[in-house]
């Protein structure tokens, strides 16, 4: 059941010169949160949309989020400090399953803190593919590695691991066998790579889709995502998550 | 605390409180429901629904302007026999009033649409013509007197005692000369202003915000134009009017009644806060208190212009 709630920011953090991290005392939003979901946040009074942050990580009753500096919004949210109050909506949307037996968690950019939750919350054995543009917008490394069985990282420039694409690194750790399920979130095209990926290596595979928001919730029907079967899905009621086979990747 | 009558007659239809929720904001009122009861709501202007189910226009369908958004959804919706087979129910629970919105692409789908909404037993109809994201049918009535009245007159005959109320665009010239043929075709209501068209572009890629290039803009921002039609089109009328477009407060909803609405109507103002309909209705009771009214209805019409 979503919520609304003031809540306040209890720590305020950059992790690079480029992501911002906000910790809130969500009480019981924190408490329901899912891995995948999002929340839904005012960005002060003169923008009248809310900004849809997915959630990277929840302790107790606090909500960690991330974001990266994109606009007004965003910018005004990087300037909150601890004792601020934001007006948040939450949790919102279908998040990941996370049940299955050995998970592949795949992120890429600002599409990599969702990522952490959800490694969290897997039920069993977890290996973590993480893609930067460079070394210096990486982030959440350690706690990845805390996490999970395997972390492997890619930059898109080479000053970071691997020098190439999430996609091409997926395919290699999927090659090792034994993978149960392909999790996901990035920009669309790295989405679009990786579930060919899994698709090629027959795991069933989930990907967080990004959208411009309205409501939210599923009211007003502008965060559409196109399906395969011709349909129009809402990506902050039907998803983010929703099953690579489903979505119209040529839309 | 003096007593207050919140009640407002629209058409004949008495709503507990002169707030409605504005079609295409809120759905079904499914989603809202999870948040306040829909029986605190004086009615529900439900999502636009076709004849047969749309998926509506290509994303993206929104961007963010000063003090207000640029929508085109496109009327994305189940169709008309969806609704009254799943939706309609649901809303039913509620003590509200639930108003359909419909539009189609030919007189003859208007009349078709109602006939079934009427035998379905909503409170009220509202024919759009005023969509402005969608090629056939919508705004192509709303911009012509005769179109706009022959759309009316076939709806009127096919929805029996249900009140028929007209949602006008406010992208034409004089919108009291829609208003007048609409009350001749034999309107019960009228509600105004559906969205102003606009544009955003991103400087960069030079590509307009919206894939279909433009939308229509709704918000705080369209609030004094739309104070300023329901003022005209009120004193061109003698049928009520439902008054909208950026109403997110009481002292906007006391606005647009003292411009001659009737009630009002919120919408965009519930994707900053799903609670937005509420506040409007308490602080319009909080106005209606301070002003000594003993009822919210006196503030219809009541402003005293220079």
């Amino acid at each position: 059941m979503p919520m609304q709630q003031l809540c306040p920011v209890v720590a305020a953090e950059r992790l690079n010169p480029y992501a911002c991290a906000l910790t809130l005392e969500a009480g019981p939003m924190a408490e329901q949160a899912r891995c995948g979901q999002f929340v839904h946040i005012k960005c002060g009074h003169s923008r009248l949309l809310r900004r849809p942050i997915s959630i990277c990580d929840v302790d107790g009753t606090r909500l960690k989020i991330v974001f990266e500096v994109r606009g007004e919004g965003t910018e005004w949210l990087s300037h909150r400090r601890p004792g601020a109050t934001l007006d948040v909506l939450g949790p919102l949307g279908h998040g990941f399953d996370a049940s299955s037996a050995k998970i592949l968690v795949v992120g890429g950019g600002i599409g990599v803190p969702p990522m952490l939750y959800t490694a969290k919350k897997a039920a069993g054995e977890v290996h973590a593919v993480l893609g930067f543009r460079s070394a210096d917008r990486a982030m959440l490394l350690d706690t990845f590695t805390a996490v999970c069985k395997s972390v492997s990282v890619a930059s898109d420039d080479g000053s970071l691991g691997y020098h190439g694409f999430v996609d091409a690194v997926a395919r290699e750790k999927l090659a090792e066998g034994g993978f149960t399920s392909v999790l996901c979130c990035g920009p669309k095209p790295m989405l679009r790579s990786v579930a060919r990926v899994a698709e090629a290596a027959g795991v069933p595979c989930q990907v967080s889709m990004e959208e411009r928001m309205g409501c939210g919730v599923g009211a007003c029907l502008v965060c559409t995502c196109d399906m395969k079967d011709g349909t129009r899905k809402h990506a902050c009621k039907d998803g983010p998550v929703f099953d690579s086979k489903e979505v119209d990747w040529d839309a | 605390m003096r007593d207050l009558d919140m009640s407002v007659c629209l058409a004949g239809m008495t709503m507990k409180n002169p707030v409605v929720v504005a079609s295409g904001t809120f759905g079904f009122g499914r989603e809202y429901s999870e948040f306040y009861d829909l029986s605190e709501l004086g009615g529900i202007c439900a999502k636009g629904l076709t004849l047969h189910g749309r998926e509506g226009n290509p994303g993206p369908r929104i961007a963010e302007t000063p003090m207000g958004i640029l929508n085109s959804v496109g009327l994305q919706n189940p169709g008309v026999d969806a609704f009254i087979a799943h939706e309609l129910p649901f809303l039913r629970q509620y003590d509200t009033k639930v108003i359909a919105n419909i539009s189609g692409n030919s007189p003859e789908e208007y009349g078709v649409m109602c006939e079934k909404l009427a035998g379905a037993g909503v409170d009220m109809i509202e024919v759009n013509i005023s969509c402005p994201n969608v090629k056939a049918g919508g705004l192509a009535y709303g911009t012509r007197p005769e179109l706009a009245a022959e759309v009316t007159e076939v709806a009127k005959v096919h929805s029996g005692p249900v009140p028929v109320m007209v949602k006008l665009s406010p992208n034409v010239t004089d919108i009291t000369e829609i208003a007048r043929a609409v009350e001749s075709a034999g309107a019960d209501a009228l509600s105004l202003i559906n969205t102003l068209r606009g544009m955003r572009i991103d400087i960069d890629s030079r590509r307009p915000i919206l894939k279909m290039n433009t939308g229509g803009l709704s918000g705080p921002a369209v609030l004094p134009v739309a104070v300023r039609m329901v003022w005209e089109v009120s004193n061109a009328v003698k049928i009520p009017v439902l008054g909208m477009g950026g109403v997110s407060k009481g002292e906007d909803a006391a606005q647009m009644m003292l411009a001659g609405a009737a009630a009002v109507a919120v919408g965009t103002a519930c994707f900053a806060d799903p609670f937005a309909p509420l506040k409007v209705r308490d602080g319009l009771e909080a106005i209606a208190l301070r002003q000594g009214l003993s009822a919210v209805s006196q503030l219809t019409g009541g402003v005293k212009p220079w």
